[in-house]
């Protein structure tokens, strides 16, 4: 049946494509572009057709193919999706596209050719696509090594100043979770071994009676390679350099679809695998959540650098994605599954927009930009939207999400579910913090050379001309100044001034001084290219918010599951209302 | 409560929502487009809504048990939780609709002359409708969560609105603290919303409101409590009233409409819904209780000292939701009256907040009362319109402030225990407060001698303008009457609220009418004395009484929020920083450093990438092994 080809296409189509797309000529990179575009879409119509393809009352894994790998140790090339697996090959099916036509006219660093940027991308989706697709726990640790080379190759290789830094510690700490997962891969073998057959196929793993202990051990090799990826508090310190100095499309997939795989892989290995020691690593786990959900989220509001401030809000909404797993309710995990979705369209959006200003700017720094949204209001609409979907607000897909994982955990862990809710707060300071030094507030910094920073409010709005208002509001507006003073002090004594080489030639002493001459602006809107790139994701932020049931649908029965493998009832929550008191 | 699905006219109630929403997309997507018309299109959708809205309210009242359900679709539905789009047409959620849209039709009207000379008026129209659509979503969900969409969805609406003219840092400030208080609140609601799940299994009224009798009284305190921090934050009700003020930074239309009234009201609204909740937990009601007599008196008395006259109003406001909460806190016998003081008190404010607009549209954006003076004989129509909305708020006898104000006073000293006493006088000695501030503010703008420079040409509005501003001014003389006297709101929403206990008068309704009429004048008097027989200087005097000192500054509502959250959180976020690229990273980086066996060469540049990998796969090897034996050993 032609089904069963879909997923090996979905593998194939990209990894050829990348091969075509590096063998072409060097001077041939809109060509390159247009092939890896040509080739993304096509992946994108492939996961749409397994998605109708997809029953989701059917079987447990669907679209399967499998053929002998390494007999000699029952190692299978098995590809299969379950509705968890399905979302987010969609996701990656509407990323890849995305990100091509978002980094379309982007400049290679010296001696770099945006033709090899191109081919890494393609190999880099095909590697995501096998992870997701994998029903074999030995493919799976393939592919989870196998992504790091191309991703290591655009941070290293098309990054920012500190690129090489970054991809070192990107790829060691990957390498290091990586391989504490490959002992863990061996032991389940040699468990299933010693059980009769050994074998990789997860639905025979998942039918293994192993000894708690043993489980603990195993669980703890695919939990530390996963806390890595989808990174838990403390386990996330790679993550902000690595999204700061990756190039923008690069740092989309990082962030998107790269980092899901750990919590992919919590939900689809160390839960089914692994049920009692799942529980009895419960606790801790929720506590790094929670604990990331607030502390990375304190940290945002403290960065200057825009790139690393995104970085750090992924790293709450991690947090979240874990408490929402470990609840171990369906209400939860399926609003866990949602939230891997909706954060990769949500974050994808922020890093590409937040790319579009550095773009226009030359600088990552927060207080090099001031008043965009008065010369660009296209461009700091879909910041907002972005911002908006970043802290959850009803009407966009995040908050769908972020809603059930938190109903859903609350029945079970009521403790941990209230403190993730303070995060809501936290959420909306770091967002709208960032909003308001970029967007709002007279125009001003690197965009507005012509403007000094203390630009003469008559110019901008004949309504702040009045003196009376011009003197509230400088005097309601020590906060941000303040706040502003603390995070650039406090970045630089950090040693991030150093990632930021580009915006010191730039920075707002010289700024003063600028010339008067340059009238011009170097802030222009949304251009069409980019009105194109932006369009898909605000539309699917809207209509997952107002209408996300679909998707609900597909992830719910893999889900179901997965809550019965761990031993919770996979029909969701009882109400208490018979016990009468809070629990 | 028993609904019954919606037939005919009322199935179509989500267009209510939908027409002022698509309002809102045809402006915010047709760009420039459609500047030449997009405020026409905005006004036209908020008018078609309330002419819809108006009919289904008619249908409504020929409905058995006037209680409609219009199930749309299902939101989302997983495990054992579901969460439909539903609406829920009753005669509470009716009345709202009503006076969100006709308030909004008029303030619209009004926005058409106000923003005219603005180049981004068509996108303020744009926010305008949103905002009515989603306050009319937060009134006609038929489930906590629906009301929870919407009420994050007037925020968002507030908060675009508030910093309209965004290049002013003030009101980006202001949007953001806003905002950022109103999310405390809904930290409360969402919580609410959880336990309601994990207690009852469902969101919805009619599953919640079904169950509630079955929980524990521990649960339903931290039920009501949750809700009315909810109710706070939106509100602008002690300890989270901070934000109201600032918010005046928006545009006066907005003012009017959404930080007077009507999503402001919000609060009154949601613990009125939960009235089944809160009938039950006399605590969370005290608490209600409190929250509305402080705040009723920290309005009053911090809008004595302003000199900001949309900043009087503003604390204004804060104070008369005050009275409402007073209201919904004394439960079934007060429920009627929050809502009807709630309605009255939309007409007087939008129209006090459009006279101030006025006002300032003819002072060159003047919002210093200690500038104006004289102006009754520039603005006359502006004058009487504001005078009469002056008259109905401070309870001038027979006018709407009147009727409804007195209906919540007498129903706390119905109480009859000394909390009865002690609300009651609260009550009352507000009204002076509110007869004295406001006696002020009129005094300083309309009369005595002008404190404005000759080329401001103060010049009365134009009639767009002016035409709602009668309106209004026709409200707030008769809807009191209307609402108490000819159509008695407590009866109309018998459905929602039950039939109160007739309450046994502890004291005659005539005598309190007479004694809050007395205090009134009383207010009215001492204002005369101290700001109308004398000049007023156009500067603030400095060497005041340290009262007046602590008014001026809200009586330190900022300070205490700057002290005891601002600056820790500022400390805390700067340490963590610190923190985390010292500590982690560094402890991180420097146990790769150790096993790497030199600490310079992770930084290096130069560090290749296949030097790396080995010494990785070294690492590797090693672990493997290790994890092998323990594995077998074990």
């Amino acid at each position: 049946m032609s089904d069963s080809l879909l997923l090996v296409a979905m593998v194939v189509v990209p990894a050829v494509g990348a091969a075509v797309v590096a063998g072409l000529p060097r001077e041939r990179t809109p060509l390159a572009r247009q092939v890896a575009l040509g080739v993304s879409l096509v992946v994108l119509v492939l996961a749409v057709l397994a998605t109708v393809a997809f029953d989701p009352d059917g079987d447990r894994f669907q679209l399967t193919s499998s053929v002998p790998w390494i007999p000699g140790f029952g190692v299978d090339f098995a590809l299969g999706v379950d509705g968890i697996a399905l979302v987010m090959l969609l996701l990656v099916g509407v990323l890849v596209p995305v990100v091509v036509l978002a980094s379309w006219d982007d400049t290679p660093p010296a001696r770099r050719s945006m033709r090899t940027f191109f081919a890494w991308l393609l190999l880099l989706e095909a590697c995501m696509v096998g992870v997701f697709a994998a029903t074999d726990v030995f493919l799976f640790y393939v592919f989870f090594e196998a992504m790091l080379v191309p991703m290591y190759f655009i941070v290293g290789s098309f990054g920012g100043p500190r690129r090489q830094y970054a991809a070192v510690k990107f790829f060691l700490y990957s390498l290091l979770g990586g391989l504490v997962m490959l002992a863990a891969v061996i032991g389940l073998y040699v468990v299933s071994a010693s059980a009769g057959e050994g074998t990789f196929a997860f639905e025979s793993l998942r039918q293994l009676d192993i000894d708690p202990d043993v489980q603990r051990l195993l669980f703890l090799g695919f939990f530390v390679a996963f806390a890595i990826k989808a990174p838990l508090v403390p386990l996330h310190t790679w993550l902000p350099d690595a999204g700061a100095e990756a190039p923008i499309g690069g740092a989309v997939l990082l962030v998107g679809v790269l980092d899901k795989v750990g919590t992919f892989g919590f939900l689809r290995y160390c839960l089914p695998l692994f049920p009692d020691a799942s529980r009895d690593f419960a606790p801790l786990v929720l506590v790094l959540a929670v604990a990331g959900v607030l502390y990375a989220a304190l940290l945002a509001m403290g960065q200057n650098d825009m790139k690393r401030l995104v970085s750090y809000t992924s790293i709450a909404h991690f947090g979240f994605i874990a408490l929402g797993v470990f609840a171990f309710t369906t209400e939860a995990a399926t609003g866990a599954v949602l939230y891997m979705v909706n954060h990769g369209i949500a974050t994808g959006l922020l890093f590409l927009v937040v790319g579009m200003l550095i773009a226009r700017g030359g600088s990552r720094l927060v207080g090099d930009y001031g008043g965009v949204a008065s010369r660009a209001p296209k461009l700091a609409g879909v910041f907002l939207v972005a911002g908006l979907a970043s802290l959850a607000l009803p009407g966009t897909n995040s908050f769908v999400s972020e809603f059930l994982v938190l109903i859903g955990s609350f029945p079970t862990r009521p403790v941990f579910t209230v403190l993730a809710t303070v995060g809501i707060i936290l959420a909306a300071l770091y967002v709208l913090l960032l909003y308001q030094r970029t967007m709002h507030g007279p125009p001003r910094g690197v965009l507005f050379p012509a403007d000094p920073a203390t630009a003469d409010p008559a110019t901008a709005d004949p309504a702040t001309a009045d003196p009376a208002t011009a003197d509230t509001s400088a005097a309601g507006e020590p906060a941000p100044a303040g706040g502003h003073g603390a995070t650039a002090a406090s970045a630089t004594a950090t040693g991030t001034g150093t990632a930021t080489g580009t915006a010191t030639a730039t920075g707002t002493a010289t700024l003063t001084e600028a010339p008067p001459a340059r009238t011009t602006t170097l802030l222009h809107d949304l251009t069409r290219r980019e009105t194109v790139v932006v369009a898909p994701l605000v539309a699917l932020i809207l209509v997952l918010g107002f209408y996300p049931q679909p998707l609900v649908r597909l992830i719910e029965p893999a889900v179901a599951a997965t809550m019965s493998d761990v031993g919770a009832d996979p029909a969701g929550t009882t109400p208490a209302t018979t016990e009468g008191t809070d629990r | 409560m028993d609904t019954v699905a919606a037939e005919g006219l009322l199935s179509a109630s989500w267009l209510v929502i939908a027409l002022p929403l698509l309002g809102a997309a045809v402006l915010l997507l047709g760009g420039r487009r459609t500047d030449a018309w997009g405020h026409l299109l905005g006004t036209a959708t908020v008018v078609a809504a309330f002419v819809l809205g108006l009919l289904c309210t008619v249908q409504l009242a020929g409905v058995e048990g006037h209680a409609v359900d219009a199930e749309l679709f299902t939101f989302v539905s997983t495990g054992s939780l579901d969460v439909g789009a539903g609406l829920l047409v009753d005669p509470l959620s009716a009345t709202f609709m009503l006076l969100i849209t006709g308030v909004g039709s008029l303030i619209h009207v009004y926005s058409i002359g106000y923003m005219a000379h603005d180049p981004r008026r068509r996108r303020f129209f744009a926010y305008l409708n949103l905002f009515v659509a989603a306050m009319l979503l937060l009134v006609l969900g038929d489930n906590y969560v629906a009301l929870y969409v919407g009420w994050e969805g007037v925020g968002l609406a507030s908060y675009l609105l508030i910093a309209f003219w965004h290049d002013r840092p003030s009101a980006a400030t202001a949007a953001k603290k806003a905002f950022v208080m109103n999310r405390v609140g809904d930290v409360g609601l969402a919580l609410a919303i959880f336990v309601m799940f994990a207690q009852l299994g469902t969101v919805s009224y009619e599953g919640v409101f079904g169950g509630v009798g079955a929980l524990a009284g521990g649960t339903l305190t931290a039920l009501g409590l949750l809700l009315l921090l909810g109710a706070c934050g939106k509100s602008g009700q002690f300890p989270l009233q901070a934000w109201l003020p600032d918010a005046m930074e928006g545009p006066t239309p907005v003012s009017a409409l959404i930080h007077a009234a009507t999503m402001v009201t919000a609060g009154v609204y949601l613990i009125a819904r939960s009235a089944p909740i809160y009938d039950l937990t006399p605590t969370a009601r005290g608490v209600v209780l409190a929250v509305g007599a402080i705040t009723l008196l920290y309005g009053a008395i911090v809008g004595c000292a302003y000199d900001d006259i949309k900043k009087v109003l503003a604390y204004s406001t804060v104070s008369q939701i005050g009275y409402m909460f007073l209201a919904v806190g004394l439960g079934p016998v007060g429920y009627a009256a929050a809502i009807a003081h709630l309605l009255t008190h939309g007409f007087f404010k939008a129209g006090l907040f459009l006279g101030a607009g006025s006002v300032m549209h003819a002072m060159g954006d003047e919002v210093d009362m200690r500038r104006f003076g004289g102006l009754a004989r520039r603005l006359p129509v502006t004058f009487v319109t504001f005078g009469l909305g002056y008259l109905a708020l401070i309870g001038f006898p027979f006018l709407s402030g009147y009727w409804t104000k007195d209906a919540i006073i007498e129903a706390a000293l119905d109480r009859g225990d000394w909390a009865g006493w002690l609300l009651g006088g609260v009550a009352v000695l507000g009204a002076g407060l509110t007869a004295f501030y406001m006696t002020r503010l009129m005094l300083m703008t309309f009369f005595g001698r002008p404190r404005w420079t000759e080329d401001q040409h103060p010049h009365e509005s134009p009639s767009v303008m002016t035409a709602p501003m009668v309106v209004l001014a026709v409200g707030s003389v008769a809807a009191g009457f209307l609402l108490v006297q000819v159509f008695p709101l407590d009866t109309w929403l018998e459905p929602v609220f039950g039939v109160p206990e007739e309450a046994e008068h502890v004291v005659a309704p005539a005598l309190v009418g007479l004694v809050v009429t007395a205090v009134m004048a009383l207010g009215v008097l001492a204002a005369w004395l101290f700001v109308g027989r004398r000049e007023v200087p156009e500067v603030a005097p400095a060497r005041v009484s340290p009262v007046v000192r602590a008014a001026r500054r809200a009586l330190y509502a900022d300070t205490v929020n700057e002290s005891l959250f601002m600056r820790p959180g500022q400390w805390l976020t700067r340490a963590l920083v610190w923190v985390d690229n010292r500590g982690v990273d560094g402890a991180v980086n420097g146990l790769a450093a150790t096993l790497g066996g030199s600490s310079s060469r992770l930084g290096r540049a130069q560090t290749g990438f296949v030097r790396s990998y080995a010494l990785g796969m070294l690492g590797g090897a090693v672990v493997v092994a290790g994890a092998l034996l323990a594995v077998t050993a074990g």
